[in-house]
């Protein structure tokens, strides 16, 4: 009886596979093609196979630079993120304090809050601090959605460490740095793996704020890429590459993070 | 239960402060454009809440609302069950885990902007291969000619893009779950739904809970995508709450109205994810004692 039963579930995997990489097949294969051919004919492979898309990204600086703009404000805000986050979230799965529910649902509401309501202000904001156009801009700015998203899920795994062990370490004479630092973080590695991830996700692919707030400077390779449309109609082979090449820093980070997933919430509550 | 210690605040005021200037300086712009008529920058007349009322009342918004709660329904719909199905069906452990992991994810990692344009050529029935596949098949299909078919096409793209969200978020809940239990349902001679039902299910509920509000949020707000892919047609069809909203602060250059629909806009987002989220736990909790008659009956 187990038999039929796995092997089906292995044919729906199968199935879901093919349906997640079949649009990423498609542009890869568009990445390989000059324009006319994307837009002339249908073909499985590139039948004029071309390195020209990716040449023009690793070699005009306006585009390359867009993927290490985007990898820096990117990196400080997960640094921020995480920072901020995990004292915060020990704050909420430990004790109970003055207002903690309302603030905990709080911070969830600034995950609602749909990007296009606060373009402007943002932009008035940033441009009063004279912050425009600089990676710590995007990076704070991405704060709003992703600090709510880390403690959240930090909470999560923190709950399901028992308090035990922050008391005996307490008894035993550490400090809270201490026993945070030492004891407490490799405990819940696991969920900082989870929650980077999340971070690093969320942030890699947002595109209003971050184009909102860049113009030259700090232009992150989102912004890059709309500019792809132009007078001569849509450069539809270079995005395709530069799409494909956006894949692999979060590929990286997923591969980092996996064994942590998979063993993951194991002592978790959530 | 949890010691009261008021000094805890300390630990929650870096992240209050960092949500604060991200958060209350531009929603307090909102508001303060929200009752005034901004004719140009010098010129304000303030008029209260007539914004509000007109957008309200405003018949374009109340389609978009309804079309916007319909697309978060059925993405819902589709995203949890076929999450949770792929995070049962993936495998546990070893090098094939690791594999199917990165390739589940590798959808959530490509800007929304590219994620719409590589759709409009796929979708496209002369060169894409989802388009020429149902061309084949003789379904006469057109994403930019048919409303049902733009509409239809948004939801599998999103379904594409965000279901591994759920498997992912489900697949970490599932490998939370002891040994024993499974071990102490074989001896129960459980069947295979029963598991689900009274273990897994179960044992899945927080982070089906992130995964639940996350979707509805993000879904809710949806704007690249559909964006890039349909530019909301053909009519109105998939001109759903932000892209409505973009248009009128934008493209119409009515900064009152639109901060007023903007706030509306969060309000609802705020009131249904409120009533989610409290119906999920109630569901929830009920739900756990339920097992735990169960567990105590077996």
């Amino acid at each position: 009886m187990l038999e039929p039963r796995f092997q089906k579930r292995t044919l729906f995997l199968f199935a879901y596979i093919v349906f997640a990489l079949l649009p990423i097949y498609w542009m890869i294969n568009m990445s390989f093609k000059t324009n006319e051919e994307i837009l002339s004919s249908f073909s499985l492979l590139p039948q004029h196979f071309t390195w020209a898309n990716y040449k023009t990204i690793f070699t005009d600086e306006s585009w390359y630079s867009g993927y290490i703009n985007s990898l820096i404000y990117v990196g400080i805000n997960m640094v921020i993120s995480l920072t901020v986050a995990l004292p915060a979230a020990y704050a909420f799965s430990r004790y109970s304090f003055l207002g903690d529910k309302h603030v905990f649902f709080w911070l969830l509401t600034n995950r609602m809050t749909p990007p296009a309501v606060f373009l402007l202000p943002f932009f008035q904001l940033y441009t009063t601090v004279g912050l425009m156009d600089t990676h710590i801009a995007v990076a704070l700015a991405h704060l709003l959605f992703n600090v709510p998203l880390a403690v959240w899920i930090l909470e999560g795994f923190m709950s399901g460490i028992p308090r035990e062990i922050d008391e005996t370490a307490y008894i035993d004479g550490y400090s809270f740095p201490r026993f945070f630092i030492t004891i407490f973080i490799p405990l819940i590695k696991a969920g900082i793996g989870v929650a980077a991830f999340f971070c690093f996700m969320f942030s890699w692919v947002e595109l209003l704020l971050a184009r909102t707030l860049t113009s030259v400077n700090a232009k992150p390779i989102v912004a890059t890429m709309t500019r792809t449309v132009s007078a001569s109609g849509m450069d539809w082979a270079t995005l395709a590459a530069a799409g494909t090449l956006t894949i692999v820093p979060g590929a990286i980070v997923i591969w980092f993070v996996r064994h942590y997933i998979a063993k993951g919430f194991a002592m978790g509550r959530v | 239960m949890k010691p009261v210690n008021q000094k805890a605040w300390w630990l929650v005021l870096p992240v209050f402060l960092c949500v604060a200037f991200s958060a209350i300086l531009p929603l307090m712009t909102v508001v303060n454009y929200s009752v005034q008529d901004i004719i140009s920058p010098e010129r304000r007349v303030f008029v209260g809440t007539e914004w509000f009322a007109s957008v309200m009342r405003d018949p374009d918004l109340h389609e978009a609302l309804l079309r916007q709660i319909g697309f978060s329904l059925a993405v819902l719909l589709v995203e949890i069950p076929l999450g949770i199905l792929l995070a049962l069906s993936m495998p546990a452990t070893g090098w094939k885990s690791s594999a199917v992991l990165v390739v589940v994810a590798l959808s959530l990692l490509i800007p929304w902007n590219v994620v719409g344009t590589i759709w409009q050529i796929y979708g496209r029935a002369d060169i894409g291969l989802l388009g020429a596949a149902l061309q084949k098949l003789g379904i006469d299909y057109s994403y930019t000619g048919s409303a049902r078919d733009a509409w239809l096409t948004v939801l599998v793209m999103d379904v594409w893009h965000w279901t591994p969200l759920v498997a992912l978020l489900g697949y970490a809940g599932l490998r939370s779950i002891p040994d024993a239990y499974y071990q102490a349902a074989r001896i129960d001679g459980a069947s295979k739904f029963a598991v689900f039902r009274y273990i897994q299910l179960p044992k899945m509920r927080g982070v089906l809970m992130i995964a639940v509000l996350l979707r509805f949020m993000d879904s809710f707000m949806i704007y690249t995508e559909p964006f890039v892919l349909t530019g909301g047609g053909p009519g109105n069809a998939t001109t759903f709450l932000s892209q409505y909203l973009t248009q009128k602060a934008v493209g119409q250059f009515d900064l009152g109205p639109a901060a007023a629909f903007s706030l509306i806009y969060f309000l609802i987002i705020l009131l249904l994810c409120f009533i989610l989220y409290t119906w999920m736990q109630r569901v929830g909790t009920t739900d756990d004692l339920s097992s735990k008659t169960e567990a105590g009956h077996a």
